[in-house]
């Protein structure tokens, strides 16, 4: 019984529980959807391809927003819901120093690298934005970010003056690696860079007191300034690095499709990156944060995604199911259940021992 | 039931993860009585009044009211149906409403509300109740203490029957007290059972009929106050017979060992922008010193400018002669200054996290952002004062905001130990903790100063700033008015310095 | 005193946001038409090149306006569209209607974007009392139109939809210039019926459901499919516009193995997308491959996909309605009051570089 109890009291509980159940439903429904294959794709190398893969592939772009996210929630005890924007803006931003002023160019106007880290000096930068209108205006973040997730599509829709650059292999085989495959590997590229980001992530919180520093202020302010901290720069520091996992995930975007819809490109992906914080067991008000928890949540997310897929449940239907796993967690972590449950544990534990004295 | 009781309980189990916080406690209020409820922190006073207000739901044990039959409570709604009122340490009013409104808030029975008739009757019941403010007003303007009896007014015209004040006194002066237990009084009359929870002994020897007892979650004994006279009762509440509380005042003179010879931290004309007038300080090595006054006079914001807690606005600071800049907690840190803030729930501890993470968190924040500690550093360092200071904890990764209120002012103490500050700030640390914590606070630090530390120390109760300082400043209005020292330090300098008497310097 | 200086500075903020949101949507109308022309100079002669008859007369009637110009008698126009940003083709319909209606062709052009229809009657609502001469609206939705589309009559201003259209009296309107998605997506489907396959075993790819354009192309297809016994949906979902969506769904009817050699996607991204699926598993595509891709829109990029072979079709759909507009201000009222746009469909065997230049938008 105690051993069930602190199985169910970890916070990795909810979001693995949410896991095995959608492998077991898998598994009764059609076993065939963890099959791995291995097939040549069109430029003649060897891939794997099955559900597990896709799985791996598209959640990686959640999987580094719910990094950035985890840490702005904890510090802030709010969330930006501005990522999916500042994602249009990043990505456009690589296409336009990419390709200059023509949409479809021959060749390359800049190494994709000088593009990246452009694309990241300018993706903090409206993170820094974001952070400080939490951290010195004293805003809400979900306030905060209503601006540039307001007017992040039109600004990005700007930086290429509203063209649609197009990167054709002809100018460049490399751009699409990032979002597809490296000849040779057989795994796709966003699952290595979700996977480096998540270990740079882990090296970070180890060997730096970020953890520490973000949930102190995230819990209370006041006694993190009066031990040396200076909130406001941690908050703004929280966003900043989201900024960081933004640029990453845009250009994994971006170079999946090689080209960009402001309007669309990485819709509602914000939601998606609080539900995988949430998912996580971490509250929503800030505080103490698990990152691995986060990290598996966005893949569950994407897990039920890509099932929901294969039972062709249509996009727009996607949102509802989602809600419906938002509505059972709200309610699992909500204090009035967890004392029932508790209750209900012990009177189970009571007329066991009461049947097994008898 | 007996039928002189308003209430009885009767072996009130709870427990908590890890934690009996009650093991079958029986307690009864008689009609038209104050009862103090004792203990320690921690032996469970807080849980047993949760529990009969319908905050916390009990495990096992029987509530009986008069005139009905055993009586289940679920919610705070359900006890202030039954007739049972509190008024908590904490304010736990809103800011942002007037008087009135909290007053009657989620109260009456429709969704209607008469302004006019609601502001009168409240107005009314603050004058009857002497209460310096109007109904009109909003609360965050009225002082901590007003707002406390507009919490006591809330619970009075609920027309209870039993009424909880738990540490109604700690933020009141003594005016205010006085006024509070004429109150208190007056409703025994009407017959209200009051269940008085408060560390002040001089305040349950002056107004209780009866007292109970607690220890580690079981109850003591019930007596009458008569019968148990003040060594009696701490003794009871310790669990241990002590000699007297007197005897630390011995051990004062021996510790304290005032190095004059080297001012460790002197200001000069310091101000913050907090209010206070700019003001001159100095502290030597080994000294303890102390700010008084009354409250909201301006001590605590003259250390917190030192720390830098508050925006320092002008004047300058040394450290051992050499002039220094302090404008944010951090610089004082650096200059080996520590701080212990006076609401510790507000400014102190940091309540998800472990008890080990709250007492690192200062030396790791000077240690800086790049250098954590080891699991095991940690572990040994949280170990090692978890055991000093007899930190009463499950395990060092236990949430501090399960501990008791002493205890985790204990792991705050700890934290800024852990720093090895030459210049340590003690801001109320023995407010609303329990006799022995108090003790042990008072005690630690004497020893502290006699091994070279310098301490200013404040505290609202003036003769435990007698027993440990050998310097007072003395504040008035937001203004150093007087600095006592040797014979001078006695009660009666000291109140007629406050009150600006002409025994000033 | 914090707490109320606190909220005073939110609400300050708040205005803040608004205005710059506010300042946002504005914010293209002067500072586009610098890039918007330089960008869309080639495709400004495409109406032209494909459609002679009005193209030359707007041009004479430009002629004809410019005195009226320097009269200071310019028609004021109050112009509703949908966010820009929305896709190429709303890029290039609102570059086109900007390069018609300025001062040099004897229009004072006011523009509101939004897509949402709420906020769409409410910019209509402004224009009315702005008392512009006409109001050109490509609503978001086609219904709850009525009141406002009466006030307009009723204030005198004459209202001309394009794009598309919408539920309510055809009395309210002058005139309605619309593409036909049924149509279109008729042409697409005959145009793959006469590739004669054995069996048509598709994925379709759906735009935001109820839209017109999905409307009009699922229309089509599930007509044919129903008729045909050789005809099979692989699956059928909406990836709404998006080709992260389109890549995932037919990602998905990869990893489960069922046969296809179809996509039918309602829009080039969602064809992009499919594409990047099956580059990703090695299907081939194109033409004389194993998967026919057709796509919809004729956005430049994917004409050039046409060209090269690894796409089969795309489907036009005109944005190019500003002269059809022009023509009827200038010349009345045409006698039918829905006039639907020519629209091609493009097939890769037999698509040139100029079909690219003129008909990518």
């Amino acid at each position: 019984m105690n051993t069930l109890k602190k199985i169910t009291s970890n916070q990795m509980f909810i979001p693995l529980a949410a896991l095995l159940l959608l492998i077991i439903f898998n598994l009764i429904m059609d076993p065939g959807f963890f099959k791995i294959n291995l097939v040549q794709n069109s430029a003649g190398n060897y891939v794997f391809s099955g559900y597990l893969i896709t799985i791996l592939d598209m959640g990686s772009e959640l999987a580094i927003l719910a990094i950035g996210m985890t840490l702005v929630t904890a510090a802030s005890g709010g969330q930006d819901i501005s990522v999916g924007a500042v994602i249009a803006i990043g990505g456009s931003v690589i296409l336009r120093v990419l390709c200059g002023t023509d949409p479809r160019p021959e060749v390359l106007k800049a190494p994709i690298i000088v593009a990246f880290l452009i694309s990241c000096v300018v993706c903090m930068i409206f993170g820094a934005f974001n952070g400080a209108l939490v951290a010195f205006f004293r805003i809400q973040p979900m306030v905060a970010t209503l601006i540039m997730y307001t007017a992040g599509r039109s600004i990005a829709a700007w930086i290429n003056n509203n063209t649609l650059p197009v990167i054709s292999p002809a100018a460049s085989e490399t751009f699409a690696y990032f979002g597809g495959f490296i000849p040779g590997i057989p795994i796709p590229t966003p699952v290595f860079i979700a996977i480096i980001c998540v270990i740079i992530t882990m090296l970070i919180l180890k060997f730096t007191n970020l953890g520490l520093y973000t949930q102190s202020v995230g819990i209370n302010e006041n006694s993190s300034r009066l031990n040396g901290l200076n909130p406001e720069f941690i908050k703004l520091m929280a966003f900043v690095l989201l900024g960081l996992c933004v640029a990453v995930a845009g250009l994994i975007k971006v170079s999946r499709i090689s080209t960009i819809n402001y309007s669309v490109i990485a819709k509602d992906i914000e939601m998606d990156a609080i539900l995988a914080v949430a998912l996580g067991g971490n509250a929503l008000s800030g505080g103490k944060f698990n990152m691995i928890a986060s990290i598996l949540g966005a893949y569950v997310i994407q897990f039920l995604t890509t099932t929901l897929y294969k039972f062709k449940v249509s996009a727009d239907a996607l949102p509802a199911y989602k809600a419906v796993v938002v509505i059972f967690l709200v309610v699992m972590s909500a204090p009035i259940v967890r004392d029932y449950l508790e209750q209900l544990r012990k009177k189970m534990a009571a007329s066991r021992k009461e049947a097994a004295e008898s | 039931m007996d039928k002189n009781s308003v209430l009885e309980m009767r072996d009130i189990q709870k427990s908590f993860p890890g934690v009996r916080a009650l093991m079958g406690v029986d307690f009864t209020l008689k009609e038209g009585e104050i009862h103090a409820l004792m203990g320690e922190n921690g032996a469970g006073k807080s849980t047993l009044i949760k529990v009969l207000t319908g905050v916390y739901t009990k495990d096992d044990g029987h509530i009986f009211l008069k005139g009905s039959e055993e009586v289940n409570i679920h919610s705070p709604q359900d006890a202030q149906r039954l007739g049972i009122s509190t008024v908590y340490q904490e304010i736990t009013l809103c800011p942002n409403l007037s008087v009135a409104e909290n007053m009657y808030i989620g109260r009456g029975d429709g969704s209607t509300v008469n302004w006019k008739d609601m502001n009168q009757k409240a107005d009314k019941i603050l004058q009857s109740l002497d209460i310096p403010t109007t109904a009109a007003a909003q609360l965050s303007s009225c002082s901590i203490a007003v707002q406390q009896m507009v919490a006591i007014a809330r619970a009075v015209d609920m027309e209870c029957k039993v009424l909880i004040l738990d540490e109604p006194t700690s933020s009141l002066d003594d005016q205010e007290v006085a006024k509070l237990f004429k109150l208190m009084r007056d409703l025994k009359a009407k017959g209200v059972g009051i269940i008085f929870v408060t560390h002040f002994l001089d305040q349950v020897y002056e107004v209780c009929d009866r007292i109970t007892v607690l220890r580690d979650g079981r109850l003591v004994g019930e007596y009458e106050i008569a019968d148990l006279p003040r060594v009696k009762l701490v003794s009871k509440m310790l669990g241990k017979e002590m000699d007297d509380l007197s005897d630390i005042k011995g051990e004062a003179k021996e510790y304290s060992k005032d190095d004059a010879s080297e001012k460790v931290f002197e200001a000069k004309g310091l101000q913050s922008n907090a209010g206070i007038s700019p003001f001159d300080f100095y502290i030597n090595k080994g000294e303890v010193n102390g700010f008084t006054g009354l409250l909201g006079s301006g001590r605590s914001e003259c250390v917190r400018a030192i720390f830098g807690a508050d925006k320092v606005i002008g004047g300058s600071v040394s450290k051992s002669g050499k002039p220094i800049n302090i404008s944010k907690p951090i610089d004082a840190m650096k200059n080996g200054i520590a701080y212990l803030p006076e609401d510790r729930k507000l400014d102190g501890i940091v309540g998800d996290l472990s008890v080990r993470d709250n007492i690192i968190l200062a030396l790791q924040v000077l240690k800086g952002f790049f250098k954590p500690f080891t699991k095991a550093e940690a572990n040994k360092f949280a170990d090692e004062y978890i055991k000093l200071l007899g930190i009463k904890t499950a395990s060092a990764d236990t949430p501090i905001k399960s501990l008791s209120g002493g205890n985790q002012q204990k792991c705050i103490l700890a934290r800024w130990l852990l720093t090895k500050p030459e210049y340590l700030i003690l801001d109320e640390p023995t407010r609303g903790i329990d006799v022995g914590t108090k003790v042990d606070i008072q005690k630690l630090v004497l020893k502290l100063a006699s091994e070279g530390m310098s301490i200013t120390f404040i505290s609202s109760e003036t003769d435990e700033m007698l027993r440990t300082c050998s310097r007072l400043i003395v504040m008035r209005d937001r203004k150093v008015v007087g600095e006592l020292k040797g014979d001078e330090l006695t009660q009666n300098m000291i109140m007629s310095t406050i009150a600006g008497g002409e025994s000033k310097e | 005193m914090k707490r109320r200086v606190i909220a005073s500075m939110l609400a300050a903020m708040m205005a803040v946001a608004l205005t710059a949101c506010g300042g946002q949507a504005a914010a293209p109308a002067p500072a586009e038409p610098a890039p918007a022309p330089a960008a869309e100079e080639p495709k400004a002669e495409e109406p032209k090149a494909e459609e002679p008859a009005p193209a030359p007369a707007a041009e004479e009637k430009t002629e004809e306006a410019a005195p009226a110009a320097d009269a200071g008698e310019l028609i004021r126009v109050g112009i509703i569209n949908n966010d820009p940003n929305e896709s190429g083709y709303r890029t290039a319909n609102d570059a086109d209607m900007k390069k018609m209606f300025c001062e040099e062709n004897g229009y004072e052009a006011q523009f509101a974007y939004s897509l949402k229809n709420d906020e769409q009657i409410a910019a209509a609502q402004n224009f009315i009392q702005d008392e512009v001469d006409y109001l050109l609206l490509s609503a978001a939705d086609t219904a709850g139109w009525d009141s406002v589309l009466q006030d307009a009559q009723a204030a005198g201003v004459k209202v001309i939809l394009f794009d598309r259209t919408i539920d309510a009296p055809e009395d309210l309107y002058e005139a309605s210039i619309v593409s036909d998605m049924a149509k279109e997506g008729q042409t697409a489907v005959d145009w793959l019926a006469s590739q004669g396959l054995d069996e048509y075993n598709v994925i379709h790819l759906q735009g935001v459901m109820g839209s017109a354009a999905q409307q009009g192309r699922s229309g089509a297809l599930d007509e044919k499919v129903a008729a045909e016994d050789n005809w099979n949906i692989v699956n059928q979902q909406t990836a709404e516009w998006n080709a992260e969506k389109a890549q995932q769904i037919v990602q998905s009817v990869i990893d489960s193995g069922d046969k296809f050699n179809v996509i039918y996607a309602e829009n080039d991204d969602m064809a992009k997308g499919a594409v990047a699926a099956l580059d990703a598993a090695g299907i081939s595509h194109g033409v004389d491959k194993d998967v026919i891709v057709m796509g919809f829109d004729c956005n430049k990029w994917a004409l050039e996909e046409l060209l090269a072979g690894n796409w089969n079709y795309d489907g036009q759909c005109n944005p190019f309605q500003a002269s059809y507009i022009d023509e009827i201000i200038k010349n009345g009222t045409p006698a039918e009051k829905v006039i639907i746009m020519d629209e091609k469909g493009f097939d890769a065997k037999t698509i040139t570089q100029e079909d690219v230049d003129t008909y990518g938008i």
